[in-house]
């Protein structure tokens, strides 16, 4: 074989006393898809950044097709031909899909060329995408989309991926996959990072496993488990789920004929949805994101108070016109499906975000107890197993998943009464994942009501005791999880329930 | 050419850095301008660099014209950080000179035996008041008409100003003031007491440092201080959280309406004595200057305002000594800005020489 495509050697980058990369070398052939796999904060995404320039390594060298380059910037990346997709997406919300690739573009294409290039790229392989809709409407699912679809109009010679399929449905997942199957075959190298061991069991040729920063393993997945990855990972296997059956107690949360009109003409309108979550219970919304889940879950949490009160009730108490905090105050809390911006503000200190939600270090006049503040941060990093320099760290140089773990921790700790959770394990380690589904099975079997909204179905199987589908801004009828099968989920997302979206089939059976 | 390319963690050098630089920057531009005006370039930037800091007295003066400056950048850079632009402490500084000159006024016709400290607190009061309501109006119609704030709050620095015009064109004129435009110089009583006799620095300056503490205070070690500073950076975090806008909009503009009214009122009854048309001195568009070279700090705000008062100060000495037109003084001030702002990209963003390349569409 010809010269690696890439090859690192020696990459060692530090944050301060902490060691993001240390001493790592890796190569990847031309057509390799080669994983990269470890825990939270082990220094997956800051090599990728090394890789493709954004971050300037300390020390150590990387070779493009066996001869020494160097890469300064993404702009050199992009002239050597590699693509990116960050973990953190980098999308202009006031600007539409198209646009947004357009800047990352040369100067020579015309928007119109672009807007006809995402069409094809998107219907090539499948991804559902409309370039005119401004970004700040879609679901961070779309985003990712958005993301993979720019990095492929750049036909790329290595394409790095950070967590592509954190957001994405399997079906979704599983069309990427047939794509980046045909990309590898036209000799393009992946690189792609992702905390689903099947997923790097059914795609990937190599597996590089950083701990700490340093490489402790490299392996040929094929001829693996996600048993032994996870032991390389982290030194043992995930906990089983342990769960015992729902201790059903009364009505928490509830929706009732919940209607609203799409914030703008890209925005989904829901309609008549209707919903409950008894204390003691752990409901599931299923579906392919886009279809509502944003505006319910906004409905629900406060963000848009602009529902009929009734139509949302609390205990019984009518919340639909209640902002966030007012719910809050009464014990319904939410995990926004965005980290940064929205779960936590990234300038802010980790101490300092505490203060978003939790307000047990204030005193007399809003006086922030500065040491009760840090004491309280110092917990959720402890009980939740977030890896940063201490609660002055702030929000922005933590790792994805340890930020996640934050915040998902900073609301468990106020043991609410009803927690309305999106995406509980987002870009969460396997070891940490389970962690939090343990947690929220806790929370539950002590009489916390819980709603998670999720793509991941396999999670949402596992923790649910009842789902739902949303789609089209209709909500399913309600299935106990034992009864449901994939298939039938499946169905439901396209809208197929009896009376649903998609009724060109009105399918008889496991309604209730 | 030279390429940005952006930092991964914003650099703390340059943020320490690049006001320095701006101020090298501005001062190497203004030699030039005043070499271009055929002025001594040394002598005229000794004027604004070294004169306004030279000797007690140079020094009072310049505490004299920090003290409004402190006051109205303080709330701007609260509003500014908040996402609520108010451009309009001009006309905030005006109706508070209004008010705490009409109090001045009452207490000056009715020969009220009054002690300049029992004054003191009053005046601030009615400054604040006059400037948060003119600040309220600005509030109001952002709230319920979402109007934009900054073409408001602007437009409403000329009501201001020809509502103090008719004051004293009018019913407050002088009656034994041969027909000027301005009222009959205040009692004794209601001047804002001195440090030292001789000297026109007020305790109006210490009001204006302890302002800056509380403002600190109020910013970083309280929870509404905090709240406020989310809207700007992270509104859909704001949303989350259920921090209201309605509220750092009015919070806002109200603190910062009555920050710039006392300076107003300490104005007309420090160092002027008296109203007349020309209270209108620029301080509350200089605080905009101020409020960004002071980074949107309190403690930033003070020294800012000792680099913008030497600029004013400089400004007067030119044009008195050398004939400098004011305007110049003007441009100057707007050169230092435009450096700080193009600096501040430093931070963000690492400069870098770089071939231009024209690549084909893949
Ligand atoms: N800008 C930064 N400033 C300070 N520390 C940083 C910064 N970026 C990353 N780090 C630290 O470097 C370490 C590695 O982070 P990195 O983002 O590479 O982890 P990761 O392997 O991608 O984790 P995850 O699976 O959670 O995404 C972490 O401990 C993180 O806190
Ligand atoms: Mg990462």
């Amino acid at each position: 074989m010809s010269a690696p495509r890439l090859e690192l050697r020696h990459i060692t980058k530090r944050y301060g006393d902490v060691v993001a990369n240390d001493d790592v070398g890796l190569a990847v052939a031309p057509g390799e898809i080669h994983a990269i796999l470890g825990e939270n904060g082990a220094g997956k995404s800051t090599l990728m950044k090394v890789v493709y320039g954004a971050v300037a390594p300390d020390a150590g060298e990387l070779l493009w097709d066996g001869a020494p380059a160097a890469i300064q910037s993404p702009h050199d990346a992009r002239a050597l031909g590699i693509a990116m997709v960050f973990q953190h997406f980098s999308l202009f919300d006031s600007l539409t899909v198209a646009e947004n690739v357009w800047l990352g573009l040369s100067r020579t294409v015309s928007l119109r060329e672009v807007v006809e290039g995402i069409r094809g790229k998107a219907a090539e392989y499948g991804l559902d995408l409309d370039p005119d809709r401004p970004v700040h409407v879609l679901s961070v699912g779309e985003r990712q989309r958005v993301e993979i679809v720019r990095a492929l109009l750049a036909n790329p010679r290595l394409l790095i991926l950070d967590e592509p399929t954190a957001v994405l449905t399997p079906q979704a997942a599983e069309k990427l996959f047939e794509t980046l199957r045909k990309l590898a075959a036209t000799g393009c190298s992946i690189l792609y990072i992702s905390h689903k061991l099947h997923e790097i069991l059914a795609l990937c040729h190599q597996c590089t496993v950083l701990r700490g920063g340093r490489v402790v393993a490299s392996c040929d997945p094929t001829r693996e488990s996600t048993a032994s990855l996870s032991r390389m990972m982290i030194g043992a296997e995930p906990p089983r789920l342990e769960r015992r059956p729902a201790n059903v107690g009364p009505l928490a949360l509830s929706a009732r004929g919940l209607a609203l009109p799409g914030h703008d003409r890209f925005g989904v309108a829901l309609e008549d949805v209707s919903l409950d979550v008894h204390a003691g219970e752990i409901v599931g919304i299923a579906g392919v994101s886009g279809n509502g889940q944003q505006e319910l879950l906004a409905a629900l949490s406060g963000e848009d108070p602009r529902a009929d009160a009734g139509a949302i009730q609390l205990f019984g108490q009518p919340i639909g016109r209640m902002g966030a905090a007012a719910r809050r105050k009464r014990g319904l809390h939410f995990v926004p499906e965005e980290r940064l911006g929205r779960g936590a503000v990234p300038s802010l200190s980790l101490a300092n975000n505490m203060l978003l939600t939790r307000h047990e270090a204030l005193r007399a006049f809003g006086w922030i107890d500065r040491a009760a503040l840090r004491h309280q941060a110092s917990g959720v990093l402890r009980r939740y197993w977030v890896k940063a320099s201490g609660p002055a760290a702030a929000a922005r140089s933590l790792s994805g998943g340890n930020l996640q773990k934050y915040i998902v921790g900073r609301e468990l700790d106020a043991v609410p009464k009803v927690l309305v959770v999106a995406q509980p394990t987002w870009g969460v380690d396997v070891g940490a994942a389970a962690q939090i589904r343990a947690e929220l099975v806790a929370l539950r079997d002590a009489g916390c009501a819980v709603l998670v909204v999720s793509e991941e179905l396999e999670e949402l199987f596992a923790l649910a005791d009842r789902l739902h589908v949303i789609a089209k801004g209709r909500l399913s009828p309600s299935i106990g999880s034992a009864e449901a099968s994939v298939e039938q989920i499946g169905e439901w997302m396209s809208g197929l329930w009896t009376g649903g979206p998609g009724q060109a089939a009105a399918l008889a059976g496991g309604a209730r | 050419m030279i390429r940005l390319d952006v930092r991964q963690v914003p650099s703390l050098r340059m943020s320490v850095l690049s006001p320095i630089i701006a101020l090298a920057v501005t001062v190497a531009a203004g030699g030039v301008l005043f070499l271009a005006l055929g002025k001594d370039p040394v002598r005229v930037l000794s004027m604004f660099l070294v004169e306004p800091f030279n000797g007690v007295r140079a020094l009072t003066e310049l505490g004299l014209k920090c003290t409004p400056l402190i006051l109205c950048a303080l709330g701007l850079g609260l509003c500014f950080r908040s996402n609520v632009w108010n451009i309009g402490a001009e006309g905030q500084f005006l109706m508070g000179a209004i008010a705490g000159g009409g109090l001045a006024l009452w207490v000056t016709n009715a020969s009220a035996a009054l002690s300049p400290w029992v004054f003191f607190p009053l005046v601030v009061v009615a400054g604040a008041a006059g400037g948060a309501a003119w600040a309220a109006i600005v509030a109001l119609l952002r709230d319920r008409f979402n109007a934009n704030e900054i073409l408001v709050s602007l437009m409403l620095v000329y009501v201001a100003d020809l509502f103090l015009s008719w004051l004293v064109f009018g019913p407050w004129k002088d009656p034994l003031g041969f027909n000027f435009p301005q009222t009959v110089q205040f009692a004794a009583a209601t001047e804002i007491p001195r440090f030292v006799r001789g000297m026109r620095l007020h305790w109006g300056f210490a009001f204006a440092l302890v302002a800056a503490v509380l403002m600190w205070l109020f910013m970083f070690r309280t929870h509404r201080g905090i709240q406020l500073q989310i809207g700007g950076p992270a509104p859909a975090a704001a949303r989350y959280a259920g921090f209201s806008s309605r509220a750092a909009i009015w919070t806002t503009l109200l603190i910062s309406g009555a920050l710039a009214g006392i300076a107003g009122a300490f104005e007309v009854t420090g160092p002027m004595g008296q109203l007349t048309p020309h209270v209108a001195s620029g301080y509350g568009f200089t605080a905009i200057i101020v409020a960004f070279v002071g980074r949107l700090h309190p403690l930033g705000a003070v020294l800012g305002s000792v680099v913008l008062s030497a600029f004013v100060i400089g400004g007067q000495l030119a044009q008195s000594r050398v004939g400098l037109p004011a305007s110049v003084s003007g441009v100057f001030q707007g050169m230092l800005l435009l450096a700080l702002l193009g600096c501040d990209t430093l931070i963000h963003h690492r400069p870098r020489l770089a071939r231009w390349t024209w690549r084909a569409a893949p």
